[in-house]
């Protein structure tokens, strides 16, 4: 098809310390693609993303990255192919924005410091993408939590890889900044052809934005695929265990989750107006 | 929709007004940054002559430098030589290793409480060494020896205890102060088992002391300055990848743990050094990197400023402590202390009540 990096996953077991959290997951990102890595709190999603990113060694199985075991890679030769934006970074404080994207460039950069004029090029160009520009004198620790999420995801791009991990790039953010981060996440998907794997809470937005989930249930992969044959009203039931309606998304033409919940007519309004009414 | 022809690693493209703003927001501060550092330096160059110079036996300024370089009469240049210049060298080498140290344990860990004379290291390595007086053991070289693996033995100790899948900052910080306070009753356990001039010996070296240093002291250290701190420079990249966190770091590339091996052995080694050479004087570690930082308006890694304000304060404490209260000489780490006390209450008062670290 393309010659664009592969990251495939075989029959992972994941562990912290002692502690199994999945067992027997097997995947492979599609290339060029964004894939939304979806499920319940504590289903081991984030697991299998830093599995994916080398962030964890797995116990049994290994993660493929271009057909090669990506534990066996230097780990600075990964990190010019695969970036990865944890859920929680760290910025150190007083540090300014331009100075936080430049760390992005550490792979690329020999032991010794040299600053090159490719660096800044693509710090330029990851500011660019993600309209921080204007704040690039201004400290980190400063910004709101939208400005914050694409500096880092500018620290990301400045890295200049073709596959791009990040898990739960929308927390902590309102509803405008969570599409903001999004829609910025399809332009590099469609403008760079990068390919983008994410962890996200909203399976309306995953359902949305993504061309194939990853729907996980208690450390195994239940389904995955491209939304529409993921988001039924079945397979929401046996991975969040809720009861839904699935309806088409009359924006975006993709499924749309509608829980059912406990007062489904409409909550405590009619059910106080009914009270009032027989009373 | 059209089918983009796809090639690996695609790069994004800026333009030059793009380009225009990184590099002046990377060169923003670097004017304030050379300004301090060139301040520090001349200061340092500064007071560190009128140190050599001034004394029972004053020497004019004037005739400092030529004096170092054996010109000058025979008088000036032995006290010169071989007394206030090792001294001063002395404190200046003492004083950059315990500031760069600081700065590499406070960078790392993102929290100022996390220097090595705060968390426990300055003590392990000198319980160690008085552990070494009152055994009998006289010369530098066996308290270097001592200091340095009272030192690593200490760091390597809290590393493991505080060690859960990587190393938070307020666990190493809770630790070392325990690990601290446990050290601190040894040594004194040690004491009131010792010679009357054991103790005596070992209290003026506890507090931290530049009376009497020679050559003997200097060389060690200087050689294990012109060592380590190249090293640290080199990894100073690499120390502000890891304070991004763990995965962060890791996820550009930072092989973490060799890397984080690497700065605290190196940090370690210079508090050890230090601390051999004229005791564990109090706070200088502690204050010198939010001191240069502070000074340079910046939450970048600081190292060398902040060796300079370790040397720089270090001398001046040395020159006060000497001439400030007539003929009464008194250990230069009572003026440290005296310095870096409040400054430590103050920090504890903030980090409490903003909740802050990590």
């Amino acid at each position: 098809m393309t010659d664009q990096l592969t990251l495939t996953a075989e029959n992972l077991t994941l562990a912290y310390d002692q502690h199994e959290v999945s067992r027997d997951l097997s995947v492979a990102i599609s290339p060029g693609k964004i894939t939304a890595i979806v499920g319940a709190n504590a289903c081991g999603k984030s697991t299998l993303l830093r599995a994916l990113a080398r962030l964890l060694a797995p116990k049994h199985g290994t993660v493929l990255l271009d057909g090669e075991d990506i534990h066996r890679l230097a780990t600075k030769v990964v990190a010019k192919k695969l970036g990865i934006l944890p859920q929680t970074p760290i910025a150190p404080s007083g540090i300014t924005v331009t100075d936080l994207i430049a760390r992005g460039r550490y792979p690329h950069q020999r032991l010794v410091r040299q600053w090159t004029a490719d660096d800044e090029q693509a710090v330029a160009a990851a500011m660019t993408a993600t309209q921080t520009l204007d704040l690039s004198v201004r400290a980190v620790d400063t910004l709101s939590g939208g400005q914050r999420q694409r500096v880092w995801i500018a620290m990301a791009l400045a890295q200049q890889t073709e596959i791009l991990l990040l898990d739960e790039p929308t927390t902590f953010l309102d509803l405008a900044h969570q599409i903001d981060v999004l829609d910025l996440l399809t332009d590099l998907n469609l403008q760079y052809g990068r390919t983008i794997v994410f962890v996200l809470h909203d399976l309306n937005h995953a359902a949305r934005y993504a061309h194939h989930l990853i729907a996980m249930h208690e450390g195994s992969i239940c389904a995955q695929g491209p939304p529409a044959e993921i988001v039924t009203e079945p397979l929401v039931h046996q991975f969040l265990g809720l009861d839904s309606r699935v309806i088409n998304d009359p924006v975006s033409n993709t499924p749309i989750v509608l829980p059912i919940g406990r007062h489904a007519s409409g909550g405590a309004r009619t059910t106080a107006a009914a009270a009032n009414g027989s009373g | 929709m059209a089918t983009l022809e796809i090639t690996r690693t695609p790069p994004l493209t800026a333009d030059p007004e793009a380009c225009a703003v990184v590099a002046a927001a990377r060169t923003h501060g670097r004017p304030r940054l050379v300004a301090v550092t060139v301040a520090l330096a001349v200061a340092t160059f500064v007071v560190s002559c009128l140190s050599v110079s001034v004394g029972d036996f004053p020497i004019p300024v004037a005739e400092v430098l030529p004096g170092m370089f054996g010109l000058g009469s025979s008088d000036s240049q032995f006290i010169i030589q071989e007394l206030r210049l090792p001294r001063v060298l002395c404190g200046l080498l003492v004083g950059a290793a315990f500031g760069i140290s600081g700065a590499v344990f406070q960078s790392m860990v993102r929290n100022e409480l996390a220097s090595p004379d705060v968390i426990g290291i300055s003590t392990g390595a000198g319980t160690a060494a008085v552990l070494v007086i009152v055994l009998g053991g006289a010369g530098a070289p066996s308290l270097s020896v001592a200091a340095l693996v009272g030192a690593l033995g200490t760091a390597l100790v809290i590393y493991v205890l505080a060690y859960k899948r990587g190393v938070a900052g307020y666990r190493l910080i809770l630790v070392g102060i325990g690990i601290q306070a446990g050290l601190a009753s040894v040594t004194a356990y040690l004491l009131t088992r010792a010679q009357i001039e054991d103790v005596q010996r070992a209290t003026v070296w506890l507090t931290g002391s530049l009376n009497g240093s020679s050559w003997e002291q200097v060389t060690p250290l200087a050689i294990t300055v012109a060592l380590l701190v190249p090293v640290l420079v080199v990894l100073a990249n690499s120390l502000r990848a890891l304070q991004l966190g763990d995965d962060a770091a890791k996820g550009i590339g930072v092989r973490v743990e060799p890397i984080r091996a690497a700065l605290i052995i190196a940090a370690v080694a210079l508090v050890a050094f230090g601390t051999a050479a004229a005791g564990p004087v109090a706070f200088v570690a502690f204050v010198s990197a939010p001191i240069a930082r502070r000074m340079i308006g910046t939450g970048d890694v600081t190292l060398i400023p902040a060796a300079l304000v370790g040397a720089l304060l270090l001398i001046s404490a040395d020159l006060f402590a000497r001439q400030g209260l007539g003929s009464l000489e008194l250990p230069v780490g009572i003026f440290t202390g005296i310095l870096g006390a409040p400054y430590l209450l103050w920090l504890l008062i903030q980090t409490n009540r903003a909740g802050i670290g990590d």
